[in-house]
């Protein structure tokens, strides 16, 4: 994990040696005013990011598939990251037809202010309608038919966009751990620290949701009170989150499924660990590999994820031949 | 304190009560009854059988009676709480139960599974006492399962998942157990085993077992009370009174099934 993390640092379009990485990194001066600003400013932020991402939103993941008892969950289920589609879209797109020029939408606080703005609308409609809605699996539609119409309003508003601003939407839904501030840095830790503190108060829930909401209710289970704990925290995971770096797909479908296969056990006390962990293990090899291969450019780190997960999920599934959940 | 079995149905109390019960489902619009006017009256200690025919409301008598499920009207009485006033975690130390067609994860282990059943009296952090865990150890003892304990529950025959079920209620320790049709998808020697554990386990701690089933003849010698489910009724009685009153012959329809009181079986009626 730290190895990964080093590694993580190390990489990038400027070659900067490792000792001078740990020297930046204990607090003396580097040799050389650029690399430290590199390494503190730019390099160690990044790969942070990329452990809060990889592990937050695993953690969100496995709640999401616990509290569905469905495979397919995953953070997003609940339109989250439609939310955000949705603010940032509104901005990048639709700031022009409102007479805004693009260059007052330029930084990127105002994106991350629509995208947090964005989700924070839908989930606020997703957990009225929760709180209305007793069926969990009623919930689950509902939060797949509100990223269907946030996805419609997107694609309409792209419709009518210049080619321009469509690229910058593009490039925002690609996901990015960089060009995050320090005083962006501790807005998300802070919402990553709560979102994980109040998922492992949902732990001992989350375990006797594992034989369903019948047994767990005559297990003392306060169905309604848990599922709510259980909505939020994934909620502030993955809405801080996909507020700083875009929607990133694919680790928090994907990494509980392989903590699962890995472990080959169901109990959330070994799962959510492990899933923080591996979690942030797995996002910080695929940002190394979104660095290395061609040392100028920096791939979006969407495309890596899935391109070095998926297989990973296919073979483990197809070695195990089944999918315990 | 667990001797004294024989005189239980003498001076036994009362467990659970249900007064004017009525019970369905209710939307808006409409309500639909299953079963009203239902007064039970059971004592603590004794083996109880629910019998009907599909559709009669067992499931749903027995889902609003462990709080699962909406009332329609009328009371039940946990000793002598009403069951609305108990939160889920304090009545959760008073029944436990065991469902049939439940997508639990059978992901766990059997011990993990058994285990679950101390959630009610453990912490946050679902820490186990030393305590816990002895119970823990006695329900897979009981249910002998001690030797399958690390086993993973995808393994097993639906036979010993159902005895796992059973364990996890036992380890929850409450004074009633409340099974729905525990002998389903059994075949005869299962059905009979589950049957016989669950009569030990009632005699042996003096829990209160209620239990729905459609193996009426398997389970007339074995229950101490049988509750019948009957055109929108529930009687209570004992199997002997129930037989002579005649309960049986009219569970079914009379021009198909018959039963005859002498050997305590049901025989389908030759029509020709």
């Amino acid at each position: 994990m730290i190895a990964a993390f080093l590694i993580n640092i190390s990489l990038g379009s400027v070659r900067i040696p490792l000792t001078e990485i740990l020297k930046a990194l204990t607090g003396s001066e580097a040799s050389k005013q650029s690399w430290q600003y590199i390494i503190v400013d730019y390099r160690l932020p990044k790969a942070m990011t990329a452990v809060f991402a990889g592990s937050g939103l695993a953690v969100a993941g496995l709640m999401m598939q616990t509290l569905f008892k469905n495979p397919l969950a995953g953070p997003f289920v609940l339109g989250i990251s439609s939310g955000a589609s949705l603010g940032v879209a509104l901005f990048i797109l639709g700031g022009s037809a409102l007479g805004l020029s693009a260059t007052y939408l330029n930084g990127s606080w105002v994106t991350i202010l629509a995208a947090s703005l964005g989700s924070f609308l839908v989930l606020s409609i997703v957990i009225l309608v929760a709180a209305r809605v007793r069926d969990a699996m009623a919930l689950l539609i509902i939060g797949l038919m509100f990223g269907s119409l946030t996805a419609a309003l997107v694609s309409i508003l792209a419709y009518f966009s210049p080619a321009e601003e469509l690229q910058r939407y593009i490039f925002w839904s690609f996901g990015s751990l960089g060009d995050i501030s320090w005083r962006g840095m501790g807005i998300l830790s802070l919402c990553y620290f709560i979102g994980i503190t109040l998922s492992f108060f949902t732990l001992k829930s989350l375990n006797s949701l594992l034989l369903g909401e019948y047994y767990a209710k005559t297990m003392g289970v306060q169905l309604k009170k848990s599922r709510f704990l259980i909505i939020i925290a994934t909620s502030i995971l993955a809405g801080s989150l996909t507020a700083f770096t875009g929607p990133i797909a694919f680790i928090g479908l994907a990494v509980p499924h392989l903590i699962r296969q890995w472990y080959n056990t169901a109990n959330h006390w070994i799962l959510m660990p492990a899933c923080l962990l591996g979690g942030a293990l797995l996002m910080l090899i695929c940002d190394s590999i979104a660095q290395a291969p061609f040392s100028h450019f920096t791939l979006p780190i969407n495309a890596i994820t899935s391109l070095v997960g998926a297989p990973v999920v296919i073979w483990l599934l197809i070695r195990k031949k089944k999918l315990l959940f | 304190m667990k001797e004294n079995q024989s005189n239980t149905k003498y001076s036994a109390k009362t467990v659970l009560k249900t007064e004017n019960l009525s019970i369905g489902y209710s939307s808006k619009k409409s309500q639909k009854i299953i079963a009203e006017n239902i007064a039970l009256n059971i004592i603590e200690g004794i083996f109880i059988g629910l019998v009907g025919i599909n559709g009669s409301g067992k499931s749903t008598l027995l889902r609003s009676l462990t709080g699962l499920q909406e009332l329609l009207s009328g009371s039940i009485y946990l000793e002598d709480e009403n069951i609305k006033m108990l939160s889920s975690e304090i009545l959760s130390k008073k029944i436990s139960v065991v469902l049939t067609g439940q997508a639990i994860s059978k992901n766990l282990s059997v011990s993990e599974l058994v285990a679950l059943g101390r959630q009610p009296y453990t912490n946050w952090l679902g820490k186990f006492t030393q305590e816990d865990i002895e119970i823990v150890i006695n329900a897979l003892k009981a249910t002998e399962l001690y030797e399958l304990k690390n086993e993973k529950c995808h393994t097993l025959s639906d036979g010993q998942l159902q005895r796992v079920l059973i364990a996890r209620a036992l380890a929850q320790d409450t004074d009633i157990i409340i099974l729905d049709e525990p002998t389903t998808h059994l075949d005869l020697h299962h059905k009979a085993s589950i049957l016989t554990l669950l009569k030990e386990i009632c005699k042996t701690t003096k829990k209160t077992i209620l239990f729905s089933t459609h193996d009426i003849e398997l389970v007339l010698p074995l229950c101490d009370q049988i509750i019948v489910m009957h055109k929108k009724q529930a009687l209570m009685d004992t199997p002997g009174n129930l037989i002579s009153k005649g309960i049986f012959e009219t569970l079914f329809p009379e021009d198909i099934i018959g039963f005859d009181a002498l050997s305590k079986r049901f025989f389908l009626k030759n029509k020709n």
